[in-house]
């Protein structure tokens, strides 16, 4: 029987913090402007300048430590990281080293309603972002973008408690959910505000030794993490089955080409010479500030999941949904106070609603279309003034426009028609004009009388009531059967 | 008597009673300088006069219509090149910094522009600070106005030796293991390192961050005060700046001294002194019976690793505040080099001067994984005892009086070569620094006809009772007045 390997990785994800301004200096924290235009002296590493922490940045840190629920430290203290490189202007990374700002945290991983794993945060620290180096082909040269130098981030390092690539895709997925709830970052990966390193190895099923882990780079999105891994995994069981031994080493994620390319190996290590920050004091926290930011914290993703669930009797497909964002969370909730029907909501809001706005392109918080809006569109369904096809039509132009869907149905006259004095004229013609249809009921034919129901609504542009259209109808056809 | 050999008080003073103007003072000070600068060679860079006339005429103007000044405004005088002055070469006397203008003003700059003083010139210095002779300057060796042929001390050489030729009224330099101090001593002018933390050091280009301190050089003890609260003060920029009420010192000035208690210790006259410069610290101490001052023995016993200690952590800060120098973003970059390691060892090797990669090389090392444990870890344990040290005998005593510097002004290339020996220059001024606390060095004779300085160390932020002692001591030492005889421009085309 061939050996059975246990996959066992580790994350080091790097989260730029959604601050107003860089984490040392002044200029404003922005994404996307062009090269070298949002820098001063100080973030340009300009001889003689100094760095001042920013305070919000701490805030937004500790925000992600305590959902992270790691312990915070009372004292720690900034670090420099040395090294060379075109891209770091001071030829060192201020960062924390030994004493990171929190430690010893979790992340439960819950799919469908269940506990996957609870995954285990080793360290949370802060540190400032290098720039980006642009490469010229055809020139055969680099050049240097500065704005990105100072951007504030926070580096979350897990224990190696992941088992498989879809569970570091899985966690990764739920981390993006809670620092999104807590405001702490956009986490988008294709900006690079939400990056991630693997460490991974291999051990035979059961052993509790680790096997010889390899760091991979470069994986730029949630797929490519999930894709990296999986190569990984399939490379070392080869190495491995073959009698091999894997090499300690950082790879790099060659998303092109789908394959892991040896970047550096162990011995090629940098000596980074970590020593404390003397241009800056050290973090002394106390109890009641760090309680001050906890009693900000909104309820977390997880959580809320599960009370969606106990609360309002969604399933856990439902809720994973609608707790996707928090703003669609806060939504659905928020509709409840004026419509407390828990289904009805949650049905629209994942289908059409939902929809809408990915055919958009927007997030809920983007639209005009309130939770006022949605719950006035269910009572007019309630009432009988729209039909279901009605209604999502009146859903587009609210959407659209952002007016009330009572308005709506006034201006554009889109009610129901459920008065009989007005539909039976109606009826009446269509009888007439459809004799064929009429004698063929006559006849037994009973199912004639869908095409008769449609040729009413057709000439009501799809206003009248269908179940009254079918009374009615029937009615009168029977009044010619025996009459 | 000649404008330029006034303090910057009696310029001031006359100034405001209107007996004469910048101008006249910004003219005789430029043209003491046509007439020395070349034996002296205390500046790397003297600005345009037209300019700088320009800018004593505008400050006149000012005065004229009555507006509010500093004390010192309209006298001109000079910054160390490593503090950065806006569009203005800021070399820090390095072949890497050479063509460098800093796109913006350190803070001291800022404040004494605002104070209305008169930005002649950029300071000579050793290269990056590091040095205590002036000799690791990459453009030339600055003279001690006292004996063209020794040495002004270092690393702020250049600052000194301008004040001591009556070259600027008053100068600033920067202090990080004595660089203000040293050369006062062997200049005869007064230097001061304030408290770590009385100003800001934004805009200056740093040597070792938890060591550098901005101080001035004056022509004596009341100058001091009033370029102290000029440049003194919180500053946001500087997160090592500490926040606290601004002080007046120059309101300390002749107020009584009877009762202060001064300790001499030991360590700071027994090994490595020149009996000469022992024998006339002690001689002025000799004053304190008549001032109402006790002064006891006391003991430093950690003041033998601070030299140590002093290089470990010197030099690892250094090190790494050295590395941004890379020819990438700004200043030399050796001749185009397509791999990039080789651009960053050519450009470092060609950039810096050997006292500089020594240092980079030896905190390199003491940072090294393996070796930081053993050598960094354990010098900040050392700079605690040292703290400790101060901390105690201040229990007791109000001030602490020492030799500011072994020596007098040595022979230019007499240490040079023998990093060691120049690195004792320092052993009495680098405890301050390590302990922050603030420390002045004042002339109080002469040895063989060269100044010797006496330093006086105070509690941390204590620099107004500093100046307050010795306001009163200098006007017993009968060194003021005595001025340094520099030779004319011609006797010494040989000696360059
Ligand atoms: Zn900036």
């Amino acid at each position: 029987m061939p050996p059975e390997y246990e996959v066992v990785i580790g994350l080091e994800t790097h989260v730029e913090l959604l601050t107003e301004s860089k984490i040392f200096c002044s200029c404003p924290n922005r994404f996307g402007e062009a090269p070298n235009t949002n820098v001063c002296p100080v973030c340009l590493g300009l001889p003689g300048s100094l760095p001042v922490f920013n305070k919000n940045a701490l805030e937004l840190a500790l925000r992600a430590a305590l959902a992270l629920n790691c312990t915070i430290s009372s004292y720690s203290k900034f670090d420099r990281k040395n090294y060379f490189y075109p891209d770091l202007p001071k030829a060192y990374q201020i960062s924390q080293y030994d004493k990171p700002l929190a430690r010893d945290g979790y992340l439960d991983l819950v799919k469908d309603g269940r506990l996957v794993r609870t995954v285990r945060i080793e360290r949370l620290h802060l540190e400032e972002d290098a720039g980006k180096l642009l490469h010229s082909s055809e020139e055969a040269r680099s050049y240097v973008d500065y704005n990105r130098c100072g951007v504030p981030l926070v580096e979350i390092v897990t224990a190696p408690d992941l088992r498989s690539p879809e569970e570091a895709h899985l966690f990764l997925e739920l981390l993006r959910k809670v620092l999104l709830y807590t405001g702490v970052s956009d986490c988008k990966m294709e900006e690079g505000s939400l990056r991630c390193d693997a460490n991974i190895s291999l051990r035979l099923a059961g052993s509790d030794t680790l096997g010889r882990k390899v760091e991979i780079k470069n994986m730029n999105s949630f797929k490519a993490v999930q894709r990296g891994l999986e190569y990984e995994v399939n490379r070392q069981e080869e190495i491995l089955k073959a009698g091999g031994q894997v090499a300690m080493e950082t790879r790099r994620w060659n998303e092109e080409r789908g394959i892991t390319v040896e970047m550096r190996g162990k011995e090629e290590e940098h000596d980074y010479r970590y020593f404390p920050e003397p241009d800056l004091p050290p973090i002394v926290l106390n109890e009641d500030f760090i309680g001050e930011i906890r009693s900000k914290l909104p309820e977390l993703p997880v959580q809320r999941c599960f009370r969606l669930i106990e609360e309002y009797g969604l399933s856990p497909y439902q809720a994973e949904i609608i707790t996707s964002s928090k703003n669609l969370a806060d939504y659905f909730e928020e509709t409840l106070e004026h419509y407390p029907q828990p289904q009805k909501v949650t049905n629209w809001l994942i289908g059409d609603v939902l929809g809408l706005l990915n055919s958009m392109g927007k997030e809920i918080n983007q639209v005009t279309f309130t939770p006022v809006h949605l719950s006035g569109l269910l009572k007019l369904l309630d009432t009988g003034t729209l039909s279901g096809r009605l209604a999502k039509e009146v859903l587009e132009e609210s959407f659209l426009t952002g007016k009330h869907p009572e308005e709506v149905v006034q201006e554009k006259g889109l009610a129901q028609i459920s008065d009989e004095q007005k539909l039976l004229p109606v009826i009446d013609d269509v009888l007439k004009e459809n004799s064929n249809a009429v004698s063929d009921y006559a006849r037994g034919n009973k199912k004639t009388i869908g095409f008769l129901v449609g040729q009413v609504m057709q000439r009501t542009r799809g206003q009248a009531n269908p179940q009254l259209v079918t009374e009615l109808l029937k009615k009168q056809l029977d009044r010619v059967e025996y009459g | 008597m000649e404008l330029y050999e006034m303090t910057a008080y009696e310029a001031a003073t006359a100034l405001q009673k209107k007996e004469v103007t910048s101008l006249d003072l910004t003219e005789s000070v430029l043209k003491r300088i046509s007439e020395v600068e070349d034996i002296i060679k205390g500046f790397i860079t003297v600005f345009d006069n037209e300019k700088v006339l320009l800018q004593a005429q505008n400050i006149d103007k000012l005065l004229a219509e009555g507006k509010e000044m500093s004390p010192l405004a309209g006298i001109p005088m000079a910054l160390k090149d490593n503090m950065c002055t806006r569009g203005v070469p800021t070399t820090c006397a390095s072949k890497i910094l050479k063509e460098y203008r800093p796109p913006y003003d350190a803070h001291v700059a800022e404040k004494l522009q605002e104070a209305g003083t008169i930005l002649v010139g950029k300071a000579n210095m050793d290269e990056f600070a590091m040095g205590s002779s002036t000799e690791n300057s990459s453009f030339y060796h600055t003279r001690n106005p006292w004996d063209i042929s020794r040495v002004p001390g270092g690393s702020s050489g250049g600052s000194a030796s301008l004040v001591a030729a009556d070259e600027i009224f008053f100068s600033l330099g920067s202090d990080t293991g004595g660089s203000v101090r040293q050369p006062a001593s062997l200049c005869g002018v007064v230097g001061l390192k304030p408290t770590y933390g009385l100003i800001s050091r934004y805009g200056l280009i740093a040597f070792a961050s938890s060591l550098d301190q901005i101080g001035p050089l004056t022509k004596d003890v009341r100058d001091c005060a009033l370029v102290l609260d000029i440049i003194a003060g919180n500053d946001p920029r500087d997160s090592t700046s500490v926040p606290r009420e601004k002080e007046k010192y120059a309101g300390y000035l002749g107020r009584e001294v009877r009762g202060f208690k001064i300790g001499l210790p030991r360590e700071y006259f027994e090994e490595g002194i020149e009996e000469p410069v022992r024998k006339v610290v002690m001689e002025a101490m000799a004053h304190c019976g008549q001032l109402g001052v006790e002064v006891e023995e006391v003991s430093m016993p950690n003041t033998l690793y601070a030299l140590p200690c002093y290089y470990l952590v010197a030099t690892a800060e250094a090190s790494s505040n050295l590395a941004r120098y890379d020819g990438i973003q700004y200043g030399f970059r050796a001749p185009e080099e397509d791999n990039l390691i080789a651009l960053y060892r050519k450009t470092r090797n060609q950039g810096f001067g050997p006292e500089v990669k020594r240092r980079i090389m030896l905190g390199t090392y003491a940072l090294s994984s393996g070796y930081y444990d053993a050598y960094y870890l354990k010098a900040l344990k050392v700079r605690t005892l040292i703290r400790q040290d101060f901390e105690r005998v201040f229990q007791d005593y109000d001030l602490i009086v020492t030799p500011t510097s072994p020596t007098t002004a040595f022979v230019r290339g007499e240490k040079i070569n023998n990093p060691l020996t120049m690195y004792l220059s320092d052993i009495f001024t680098i405890t301050a620094n390590l302990a922050g606390v603030p420390a002045i060095s004042i002339p109080c004779g002469l040895a063989g006809g060269l100044p010797v300085g006496l330093q006086v160390i105070g509690r941390p932020f204590d620099e107004g009772r500093m100046l307050q002692f010795c306001f009163t001591l200098e006007k017993l030492l009968g060194f003021k007045g005595l001025k340094p005889s520099i030779p004319a421009k011609g006797v010494l085309r040989d000696a360059s």
